[in-house]
């Protein structure tokens, strides 16, 4: 395959960045996307050219640092997949690839298509935990949870982090990544115990960061990666209003 | 700040406003439409006047109609709010996008929608709100009563003459197009409005989610617009008898 790129390139993040053609041929369609990318890296390093910085750890859909925004969308054409699960024969021999950075104010580029997501860290950190010492694991069936709550729980845990959802969005909104992170805790009696505390910080922590409202597009789930749920959303929307509502805080 | 200031400046709180103003809105939509088929009645604008007159005098609909003006107030201005908001938190926008793909149209345009909704409620207080309220009827350049808005006497008792100023406004084809467009962005921004409104409450099950998306889309979406949509469709093609 014959693949033309257009990547953005950018120094740091004080320096402004532009768009930069690439040619690359006999890409395999069994490449994935980040496969290619380090063939154009190799490249680069020969000619004596900065390879391109991007995101990468895994390569297997889990720990959600992979972030390119290919082609209009975050993670590429496909659904459900990260981009290091996405594969050259998603394109055509002759396509050209548009590849940008996630875009958000709360994002800020490091390097080229590198951003920095600390943000998403300050928003778990302000309560995106059960703060008691919860020992060893407990024995089984001594605390009782019936299924379809283990499975919210579950696919509500299964967020990687990845900011997908913010670079999917319309207002650059983090609020599928708040639900996701206060929903998976909020349904069980572990999390359950610091509900209104957690929607309220988090909520918080997520406006001072500087990410968007929801305007309910669907976008971001859409474009997860694991595809988690707007019901999710609406469950901090009640979470949040009801510990505004009847929590004790301040 | 106090826990209200606190929630109602918070991303979340914001919307639950943009949320409450508009379900109410939606609400008053119902009022309006019932209200207004009294214009396909063929007695000459009799019940549309009565029931006119009964808006214009109940004290309890009165004192409704000034939370409705404050209602379409703060979701406008909460919403340029928002907007600005969420526009600032992508300072950078992307070079190539393909929103197609993962949302609908009206979901990421109803700021546009909106826009079009008030600049329609302007003008349709304008023509209908201030003249009955205040009058003289001046439409088009042309005067068509001088003092104040015609009056029609019913059992004895003179009241003003609203149905001759509808049918007076609809004879013109410009304006009718004008509120022909106007409900089709209306429908377009209660197709996502009406169910956004209660997902941001946090109103979602499989119970009722479904019967919440059928009204939004049907109901809100199609039926109430298409209706309201017709009136001036309608008393155009009487006026100039077309087709009655």
């Amino acid at each position: 395959m014959n693949i033309a790129l257009k990547v953005w390139r950018q120094k740091n993040s004080q320096t402004p960045g532009k768009m930069v053609d690439y040619k690359l041929s006999d890409v395999s369609p069994d490449m994935s996307f980040l496969e290619m990318f380090d063939v154009l890296n190799e490249e680069l390093s020969h000619k004596g050219e900065e390879p391109v910085a991007f995101d990468h750890d895994c390569r297997e859909g889990i720990c959600g640092m992979c972030s390119m925004y290919i082609n209009g969308r975050p993670h590429g054409p496909e659904t459900g997949t990260t981009t290091c699960q996405l594969h050259m024969r998603s394109f055509n021999d002759g396509d050209t690839i548009v590849v940008e950075p996630w875009r958000a104010r709360a994002f800020p580029v490091i390097k080229d298509l590198v951003v920095d997501r600390e943000a998403f860290d300050r928003i778990i950190q302000a309560g995106g935990y059960v703060s008691v010492n919860t020992g060893s694991a407990p024995d089984a069936n001594d605390i009782l949870i019936p299924r379809e709550i283990a499975d919210e729980a579950m696919d509500a845990a299964q967020c990687i982090g990845c900011g997908a959802c913010v670079a999917a969005c319309k207002n650059a909104s983090a609020m599928l990544f708040t639900a996701a992170k206060i929903s998976q805790l909020a349904v069980l009696p572990q999390g359950h115990a610091e509900h209104q505390l957690r929607a309220e910080r988090m909520v918080a922590q997520m406006d001072a960061e500087g990410f968007g409202a929801c305007s309910f597009t669907g976008a971001c789930s859409v474009e997860c990666p694991k595809s988690i749920s707007l019901d999710h959303i609406a469950r901090l929307n009640r979470e949040y209003l009801g510990a505004k509502l009847a929590s004790n805080n301040a | 700040m106090s826990w209200v200031t606190t929630t109602l400046s918070s991303s979340l709180g914001r919307k639950v406003v943009m949320s409450l103003t508009g379900l109410f809105l939606c609400s008053f939509l119902i009022v309006h439409l019932v209200g207004n088929l009294q214009l396909f009645k063929g007695d000459e604008g009799q019940s549309f006047n009565e029931y006119s007159y009964f808006m214009t005098h109940n004290p309890v609909i009165k004192t409704i109609s000034y939370l409705l003006y404050t209602s379409i107030i703060v979701h406008a201005v909460m919403a340029l709010v928002l907007t600005r908001h969420n526009q600032a938190s992508r300072p950078v926008k992307y070079a190539y996008q393909k929103p197609e793909a993962n949302s609908h149209w009206t979901s990421r345009n109803m700021g546009i929608l909106g826009t079009i909704i008030l600049i329609f409620i302007v003008i349709h207080m304008r023509t209908f709100w201030y003249t009955m309220h205040f009058g003289p009827v001046v439409l088009n350049g042309e005067t068509v009563t001088a003092g104040s808005i015609p009056e029609v006497t019913y059992d004895g008792e003179p009241i003003k003459n609203l149905y001759a100023v509808t049918t007076f406004a609809f004879s013109y084809l410009w304006y009718v197009v004008l509120y022909v467009v106007s409900m089709v962005a209306l429908s377009f921004h209660l197709v996502h409005g009406f169910q956004s409104g209660f997902q941001t409450l946090g109103l979602r099950h499989k119970k009722y989610s479904p019967l919440i998306e059928f009204l939004g889309t049907y109901g809100f979406g199609v039926v109430i617009p298409a209706l309201f949509a017709a009136m001036p469709v309608f008393i155009y093609l009487k006026v100039h008898h077309i087709l009655f």
